[in-house]
């Protein structure tokens, strides 16, 4: 039992959303919308809290027969995760957007637009199971950043994507496209996580073993079949920059982004991108860490695919939420830009300097922020009742609210990398990592890609503050749980920009994973 | 035994999927071939375990049977919703979001 004790904050979630499940029978409905927040919220404040506590006393350990590996690592992207998974939580309970709705369907199961579904509006139905839903998604990328062997990983690739997939059919509006939307999340999922169990068999052919330590050692003393392990790293690699959103398996994210419920969309853009961020980063540097010179060049090109490709396909678009799709394609390119620098303590990274690890976990606090506060914007602007994110519903809104133009201008600001803001420094840190692991063409192109990216977020401020206001578009006041991620991101954005110092060198003494 | 017999049908089936999950355009049928790649990788691990002597990879096997059995509760659900909203199961009608 003790060697799971480390691992607990993982437990409370699961077991949080176990009893979750349990609520939906066992409480009223009327009441069940308030009690499963704020139940979520609890639980997720507990294993924060947890976390932290854990981080504070120090060692890591190998917990659960070495399956999770909870270390430095594992700790800060739990409490970023926890912490982005409660922001998210804020707009799943936000009721006041909707004007006393939930942003999620009545009914799930009803047909759109048929009776059934009239009549479950009309009993103010709620579909309460999203709470659960989201527990359940943060356990599974709790327990993919920790995992120590690709089983493990493969089964938290699948326990967290799953409620996704369903999560993002539930649109109240629009229903049609959110469930196109779950419907090619779903298959193209599925299509990769095969790709990466396959990766996953050949390396277990390769070394014998699922442990990423083992597969290490098979590598460094040179037995086993050079192809297996070539494949498996193919394989393997592309089932997870699937989940990063990389090119070229982007295909999902524009058409997946724009028809989900937009709170869900916030929820992917960073949680997802963060599990699958990290857990890249173990098996690149864990397990095939004595291959880097094979894989380093592989990574390169397809960081540079990315952030060109999320960066001029991003110029053409005419929606804001699509756009922040794309957006979220190029910020993958950046992320691996830090990735492929493989700037660590066992490449000969000076003591105290920024390394890969702590500059990718920054990139991803620094992203974070301006990216929910942006989808917390988007479900604002709507034109008879449903959200409306094309250019020209957003045209003037600047002019219009102020303060939320200002806030989406901040974001904005922050995503292309403005001085002053986080975003500027989690690029800054980011490119040094790759210059110090000699990719110095790399850190050209991505400073290219960033001025490509810049263009099309100043078309956004343009549209807020240049055009003449349109007259059909609504802006809906927005509930406490809106109003307080947008301010977390206004204020994370800033602090993060004018002194980083304190949050990069917490990262920074927790970035060596464990082996 | 001879193992290499076995990955090479472990191979065929998973370019089997890939094809079937590439070329047809029923969902139900794209959503079979990706359980076919994800059971062409069991027959894979459950070969290299005997050629390893370890057990590893038959415990895995049971793993991935486990999620694909999730797997299939989700994905029939959302192909059945969609086929309810839209009488079709067709992956080419699912357009409306486009660039």
């Amino acid at each position: 039992m003790e060697a799971f004790i480390p691992a607990a904050p993982l437990f409370v979630v699961f077991i949080g959303a176990i009893i979750g499940v349990a609520m939906e029978g066992a409480v009223p409905r009327l009441h069940r919308p308030t009690i499963q927040s704020w139940w979520t919220a609890l639980v997720i404040v507990a294993a924060l809290g947890w976390t932290a506590v854990d981080w504070n006393r120090g060692q890591g350990t190998l917990s659960a027969k070495a399956s999770l590996a909870i270390d430095g690592p594992t700790w800060a992207a739990w409490v970023l995760l926890l912490f982005f998974g409660l922001l998210s939580l804020l707009l799943f309970a936000d009721h006041r957007v909707g004007g006393g709705e939930s942003p999620f369907v009545a009914s799930a199961s009803a047909v759109p637009a048929s009776q059934a579904e009239r009549d479950a509006i009309a009993a103010r139905q709620e579909q309460t199971e999203v709470y659960p839903l989201l527990l359940f998604s943060l356990t599974g990328m709790m327990s993919f950043i920790a995992a120590n062997d690709m089983i493990t990983m493969f089964v938290s690739l699948e326990i967290f994507s799953f409620p996704l997939y369903i999560l993002a059919s539930l649109a109240r509006r629009r229903r049609l496209l959110s469930q196109e939307a779950a419907l090619k999340y779903f298959l193209l999922g599925a299509l990769s996580s095969a790709l990466f169990l396959y990766g996953l068999a050949l390396l277990y052919g390769f070394s014998g073993s699922f442990f990423l330590r083992d597969i290490d050692s098979s590598i460094t003393s040179g037995a086993g079949s050079e192809p297996l392990l070539l494949a498996g790293m193919g394989l393997v690699s592309v089932g997870i920059l699937f989940k990063l959103g990389a090119v070229p398996f982007h295909n999902w994210v524009p058409d997946v982004y724009t028809g989900s419920p937009t709170p869900v969309t916030g929820f992917m853009a960073i949680c997802t991108k963060l599990a699958a961020a990290v857990g890249l980063l173990r098996i690149l540097y864990v397990a095939l860490g004595a291959m880097r010179w094979d894989w380093q060049l592989y990574v390169a090109v397809i960081a540079v695919l990315t952030m060109l490709a999320g960066g001029l396909i991003g110029l053409m678009q005419t929606d804001v939420k699509r756009l922040m799709a794309y957006s979220s394609i190029a910020h993958a390119g950046f992320i691996l830009t830090g990735v492929v620098g493989a700037t660590t303590v066992i490449s000969g990274l000076a003591e105290g300097r920024i390394g890969s690890v702590a500059s990718v976990l920054f990139y991803l606090a620094a992203y974070g922020l301006p990216t929910l506060g942006t989808f917390a914007i988007i479900a604002l602007v709507r034109r008879s009742g449903a959200e409306s994110s094309g250019f020209d519903a957003w045209a003037g809104l600047g002019r219009r609210r102020p303060v939320l133009g200002v806030a989406m201008t901040i974001f904005l600001l922050s995503m292309a990398g403005m001085p002053l803001t986080g975003g500027l420094i989690a690029k800054i840190m980011v490119f040094a990592a790759a210059w110090q692991g000699h990719y110095q063409w790399l850190v050209v192109v991505a400073v290219v890609a960033s001025l490509v990216t810049a263009g099309f977020y100043f078309r956004v401020i343009w549209v807020l503050f240049g055009e003449a206001p349109s007259e059909q578009t609504a802006v809906v006041q927005p509930g406490a749980g809106t109003w307080t991620v947008i301010w977390t991101g206004i204020i994370g954005t800033f602090v993060l920009g004018v002194c980083p110092g304190p949050l990069l060198e917490v990262l920074n003494n927790a970035a060596v994973f464990l082996r | 035994m001879d193992p290499n017999a076995y990955l090479i049908l472990s191979a065929i089936l998973f370019t089997i999927g890939v094809v079937g999950f590439l070329t047809r355009r029923n969902a139900l049928i794209a959503f079979m071939s990706a359980e076919l790649m994800l059971n062409a990788s069991n027959l894979a691990m459950v070969t290299f375990s005997h050629v390893t002597g370890n057990l590893y990879g038959q415990v895995g096997a049971f793993f991935v049977m486990v999620v694909a059995a999730a797997e299939v509760v989700v994905g029939l659900a959302i192909i059945m919703i969609i086929f309810k909203t839209r009488r079709s199961a067709s992956v080419d009608d699912q357009s409306q979001l486009k660039y």
